[in-house]
């Protein structure tokens, strides 16, 4: 079976820095792949690459054996490899219901027109993406919110939110960009939890860039390190923990970190 | 707000515009109020436009030039190839929109301050293309425009000529705001269809927009280029009305004062515009008796207003009934 996602060869300079130098990798279908490293490794840089918001250098990311790495990252989005932001991103002004349903953008059959003058298409995607959007929301909890402007949410419940907003274009590959971060052990857990279940019940593909070693190790089916811009190790997270050179890279304090 | 009591509203301000105010000044003698209502009715279509490029995030001081060439492109049309007024009012704002695309494609990838400098300069531009253009008749510019001539369908006059008529002025009233609440109308439906969504989305985060699948480069040029189009036609309707165009007739001043009809009114609001015109074109006006002092007081009074309004002077009603 060919993998949803191949990184091939993938390197990106900026001016004389190299960020990503000839990173290679492949995705199963279904599979919960961690890309971890220590900070200014070109984890999220990566990340970019794949979600097409910066072009390759040289090597090339391919979606189901064609190459996405040329593409404009809406159309990337369009064919189902969604990014979501390190930074808290959500729409602020708007509310949690607002969010989701906007984020349904991808899946409109009406034209802008037909929006504007009110077909009948467009009424029954409105329609849909209503109706959908109460799903999504149902499926993270966030109902006793979804009437609440997203941008007095607390940490844990916009990080739902960002995740519901990928959730909303549908995606065959979702990139979730340090889903972990700024949250208690409790708040991990259950997303963790939840991140499984977006797997199982959704069929999505889950790639995610993480530094909370606990939550890697627990989520992960395959783990990918990045040091210094280049791909150091790749395996289980047991075969991972027991890696000489990835234990060299979090040399120290950090030992106890990945759990050796 | 229910469905019943927005009808309401709307059917109150429709018959107050159509009904009440001709009424008002003919009762009153005060014909000039016409020339002034009119004015108030094109301009806060130029400023609906610019309210529009603000609903995408863009801080847009470059409308003078639209309205610019929109009137030149209307007034060349007639005195040069013999077209109807009423056909090249629609022509006026197409060109507009599609000159606002070239422009646009490449400006509109520019964020915040760098875009409102290059709008800036825009009118600047349109101003010195008109003065040195053969074709817009330089620094002379444009005159003796006809009146609107007669539109007629299968021998029936829907328009009578304009030059026929005993009270023009009450004409070009009636034009101006069927002009404006058909802008305004189309505005409201722009903002709160999918489209003004997506709008929104581009203007609280662009980034998070592409990746939810947006095409935000196409998204961003079809909202400047409507928003060009309201520039457009507000320009020929000027040009119809005072049957004479110049390079100085929309300057960069005019521009500005586009911008700050939309912050007075309220940047929230699709009627911000349209009020914040009102006030701001009054408001100058009244203050005319304080002759030399008018420019200082205006200037002060714009300074507090945006100091205790920061989201203009309709966000008083949120205050009080805590509705959008």
């Amino acid at each position: 079976m060919t993998p949803i996602l191949e990184v091939k060869g993938v390197t990106k300079r900026f001016g004389g820095l190299t960020a990503n130098d000839d990173i290679s990798f492949d995705v199963a279908e279904g599979e919960i792949l961690s890309v971890i490293g220590p900070n200014g490794a070109g984890k999220s840089t990566l990340f970019k690459l794949i979600a097409s918001f910066l072009k390759t250098t040289s090597g090339e990311v391919r979606f189901k054996g064609r190459v996405i790495s040329d593409l404009a990252p809406h159309k990337v989005a369009r064919m189902g490899v969604v990014r979501t932001f390190q930074e808290t991103t959500i729409f602020r002004s708007m509310t949690v219901r607002e969010n989701v349903i906007v984020a349904h953008h991808l899946r409109s059959k009406a034209s802008l027109l037909g929006f504007f003058l009110g077909t009948r298409q467009a009424r029954a995607d409105e329609a849909e993406f209503g109706a959908s959007a109460d799903d999504i929301i149902a499926f993270l909890g966030l109902q006793p919110i979804a009437e609440e402007l997203a941008s007095n949410l607390p940490q844990g419940h916009l990080r739902a939110l960002s995740m519901a907003i990928g959730l909303a274009t549908d995606p065959k590959v979702l990139l979730l960009d340090e889903p972990f971060a700024g949250m208690n052990h409790d708040e991990t857990m259950r997303m963790v939890a939840l991140v499984r279940r977006l797997r199982d019940e959704r069929g999505v593909t889950v790639l995610l860039v993480e530094h909370d070693m606990p939550a890697v190790m627990k989520i992960s089916d395959r783990i990918v390190v990045i040091n210094f811009g280049q791909k150091i190790a790749e395996g289980t997270p047991a075969e991972i923990q027991a890696n000489e050179k990835v234990i060299e890279a979090y040399l120290g304090s950090e030992d106890a970190a990945i759990g050796i | 707000m229910s469905t019943s009591t927005r009808l309401a509203g709307v059917a109150a301000f429709l018959l107050a515009v159509f009904v009440l105010v001709p009424w008002a000044i003919a009762a009153s003698g005060r014909w000039d109020f016409y020339y002034t209502l009119t004015s108030v009715a094109l301009l806060s279509i130029a400023s609906a436009g610019v309210w529009l490029t603000f609903y995408i995030g863009r801080i847009n001081i470059g409308q003078g030039a639209y309205a610019l060439v929109g009137g030149y492109v209307s007034a060349i049309l007639m005195t040069k190839a013999g077209f109807s007024f009423w056909l090249t009012l629609p022509l006026a704002g197409l060109f507009c929109a599609g000159l606002s695309v070239l422009i646009g494609l490449p400006i509109l990838r520019l964020r915040g301050v760098y875009f409102a400098m290059v709008t800036l300069v825009l009118t600047e531009v349109a101003r010195l293309s008109a003065l040195a253009l053969p074709v817009t008749n330089g620094a002379k510019g444009i005159t003796s425009i006809p009146l609107p001539g007669e539109v007629s369908l299968f021998g029936l006059t829907l328009i009578p000529d304009f030059a026929t008529l005993a009270n023009p002025k009450l004409a070009f009233y009636l034009v101006a705001a069927l002009l404006m609440v058909l802008c305004f109308a189309a505005l409201y439906r722009i903002v709160n269809s999918r489209l003004g969504h997506l709008c929104r989305s581009l203007q609280q985060n662009e980034e998070l927009s592409a990746s939810i699948g947006v095409n935000t480069a196409y998204l961003r040029v079809l909202a400047y280029s409507i928003s060009s189009f309201f520039g457009g036609i507000a320009g020929a309707m000027f040009v119809a009305i005072s049957q004479s165009i110049y390079p100085s007739s929309f300057q960069v001043a005019d521009s500005v004062n586009f911008m700050l009809n939309c912050f007075l009114g309220g940047l929230g609001y699709v009627f911000g515009p349209m009020l914040g015109t009102l006030l701001l074109y009054f408001g100058w006006d009244l203050l005319f008796t304080t002759g030399r002092f008018q420019l200082l007081i205006y200037s002060s009074l714009l300074i507090v207003l945006m100091l205790v309004l920061p989201n203009g002077i309709l966000s008083l009603l949120d205050r009080k009934g805590g509705r959008r």
